[in-house]
């Protein structure tokens, strides 16, 4: 897998998550660079149904690993609209192409306010080195 | 180098007994029965007849012997070398409980035997359950769940007729984010919900945590389940006010004993206030034990919890003619959450548990406790210095217990070598490698338990395999990250091993 980055384009929830807006009122979710590193190679994921409803900083998938089993993270609330099916037989997507590829779900928010308490990619990459 | 050579071990795939069956071959040759031969059909009746004989492998002995000779050569065991991994306490299984536990009195008893028969065995058990009840500092044992996460799951079942009874029905436990990956899972098991509970920067529960997720609801609070010391090897110093909180709010307080070894003869659960303990005579206890078993999971309760004990229990009953006491299975228990098990647990891990007790006495088990408190604060202070302490500090500075936490993320970082990487390499230094990636709190984490049956020699031979290991990776990492070199199998697939599990292994044909 590459090396670590974080796209500038995205906004990036403390637990590890980025979430990109599309619209006022769309984001694609998915987990960062250093969560896939963290956690190792990916070998299940346990992800929502379309029309679930999520809730900003709940569990709403879980990724298993090598190592373990953790929970995903609502970067922001809202329903889901669209899942990534090509992660049940290829969940290594999330380790080669954490924002590409790899992407969990999309959303269409139901506060696109809680945009704001999001953390740039600088910010949040000052987090992971303290 | 030298280790791309495969070793012999390597190159011979493992067999299983079935792939080296020979029709005809046989370990032993039994006598003509010196009676007329007659029939199957006329003897069995034909309903209960297979329709082809059993798949048996047909070997004869030197070949059976040499099998699970290699088989075990295949396998990194205690008696080869340092076992350090953390929760689970590889200590030496002393050869005397070995030979008691073979006496033909423990080892061939029949487990459908009568009770009258078999006053001995339950005499033992009677009395392991009294020394256990005395260990745990609570009233009231029972033998039969048998393992860790089986005495986890009675707890609860307890804990819900406990409730029950009381008219109450209860319906989330907490949990520290330490807590060992059991818990969480007996708790769902069980039919309740998990409740997280963080932890505070002394490694210890986050009591502001506590008290909210108390207060969120505390009428359906069930129980809290803790380990103390926790998977950090620290010993939680809130513990009494931690158990009155979960008392106030009417819950269970259950003590899961994976890390009893830190503390034996030194302080009890029963005395900290907790309801439910489960011991797990394989760790604490000295037993052979990995792989899954044979184990032991009693579990020690407080008065109020007593009536809902699993049945039957083991009793001893005095005489009512002058005779000596008697020994039972007691059945009449209408409150019982019933059995967990068939029979009462593995009467051989009983037998061999008993004996190390009775051997070591009440002041060996506390020396034993303090021996392996020590053993790991010494190894702890050897991987303080130099690059271990540098690269792979422990993750709470305090005094350990038994065991405790070391963190690979600056060594991940600066030599790129995950602590998978490190565990791997120390296979090829002669160690099993302590338990990795757990606690989850702790960034690439290295739980380290030596135990007390360590000597210094051997602890700090570990250190130095660490700190060479280290050294080497300076200069070139590619040595660790592709290691293990010399072990029966190199580095597993282990992507692959869980997406793809081989379950069924053909018979040889």
């Amino acid at each position: 897998m590459a090396d670590a980055n974080y796209p500038d384009d995205l906004l990036y929830h403390d637990q590890h998550d980025w979430a990109r807006l599309e619209g006022d009122d769309h984001a694609v979710f998915g987990i960062t660079w250093y969560a896939q590193d963290s956690l190792g190679e990916v070998v299940f994921y346990d992800g929502p149904e379309a029309g679930a409803t999520i809730q900003k900083d709940s569990s709403y998938a879980e990724v298993e690993s090598v190592k373990a089993v953790s929970d995903v993270i609502a970067p922001m609330s809202g329903e889901i609209v669209e899942v990534n099916d090509s992660l049940q037989d290829a969940p290594e997507r999330i380790n080669e192409d954490p924002y590409g590829e790899g992407w969990l779900v999309k959303v269409k928010l139901s506060s696109p306010t809680e945009a704001e308490s999001l953390l740039a990619a600088a910010e949040y990459q000052k987090l992971l080195e303290s | 180098m030298s280790a791309l050579t495969e070793t012999p071990m390597q190159r011979e795939r493992a067999k299983t007994i079935y792939e080296k069956s020979k029709p005809g071959r046989r370990a032993a040759v039994l006598p003509d029965a010196g009676v007329p031969e007659r029939p199957l059909e006329e003897l069995i009746p034909a309903h209960l007849l297979r329709s082809e004989p059993p798949r048996l492998p047909e070997i004869a002995e030197p070949e059976i012997v040499r099998h699970y000779n290699r088989l075990s050569r295949r396998n990194f065991d205690l008696d080869s070398g340092l076992y350090p991994l953390g929760s689970c306490t590889m200590k030496h299984n002393p050869r005397l409980n070995e030979r008691v536990a073979a006496l033909p009195g423990h080892a061939r008893l029949h487990p459908a035997q009568d009770p009258k028969r078999a006053q001995g065995a339950l005499e033992l058990m009677w009395l392991l359950q009294q020394s256990l009840s005395e260990i745990c500092g609570l009233p009231h044992v029972s033998l039969q769940p048998s393992a860790g996460s089986h005495g986890e799951l009675a707890g609860l079942l307890l804990t819900r007729a406990y409730h029950a009874d009381r008219g109450e029905e209860r319906t989330r436990v907490l949990a520290p984010d330490t807590s060992h990956g059991t818990n969480p899972a007996s708790v769902t098991m069980a039919g309740y919900e998990v409740v997280k509970v963080a932890t505070d920067e002394r490694g210890g529960v986050e009591m502001d945590d506590l008290r909210a997720k108390i207060a969120e609801d505390p009428d359906q609070i069930a129980c809290l389940m803790l380990t103390n010391p926790n998977t950090l090897g620290l010993f939680d110093e809130n513990i009494a006010e931690i158990a009155s909180l979960i008392h106030e709010a009417g819950g269970t307080l259950y003590y899961d004993g994976a890390n009893l070894n830190a503390v034996m003869g030194q302080s009890r659960p029963g005395d900290m206030g907790f309801d439910i303990v489960h011991l797990n005579l394989h760790k604490s206890f000295s037993q052979p034990h990995g792989g899954g078993g044979p184990g032991a999971g009693p579990i020690a309760v407080s008065d109020r919890i007593e009536p809902f004990l699993p049945r039957p229990q083991v009793v001893r009953r005095e005489s009512d003619n002058g005779g000596g006491p008697s020994f039972d299975l007691e059945f009449d228990r209408p409150q019982s959450i019933g059995r967990l098990r068939g029979f009462q647990g593995n009467f051989g891990v009983f037998v061999r548990s008993y004996a190390y007790i009775l051997s070591l006495g009440a002041d060996g088990l506390a020396e034993a406790s303090e021996t392996a408190v020590l053993n790991a604060n010494y190894l702890k202070a050897r991987l303080a210095e130099g690059r271990a302490g540098e690269r792979l500090p422990v993750a709470f500075e305090r005094h350990c217990m038994h065991e405790f936490v070391l963190s690979g993320k600056s060594m991940k970082k600066e030599l790129g070598l995950a602590t998978l990487d490190l565990a791997k390499r120390l296979l090829d230094y002669g160690f099993h490698p302590p338990t990795v990636y757990f606690p989850l709190l702790v960034d690439e984490a290295l739980m380290v338990e030596p135990t007390e049956t360590e000597t210094k020699e051997s602890l700090d031979a570990f250190a130095d395999a660490i700190e060479q290991i280290l050294i080497e990776a300076e200069s070139d990492p590619e040595i660790a990250k592709q290691a293990p070199y010399t072990t029966p199998v190199r580095r597993l697939d282990e992507v692959r091993a869980t997406r793809r599990p081989v379950v069924r292994q053909p018979l040889g044909d």
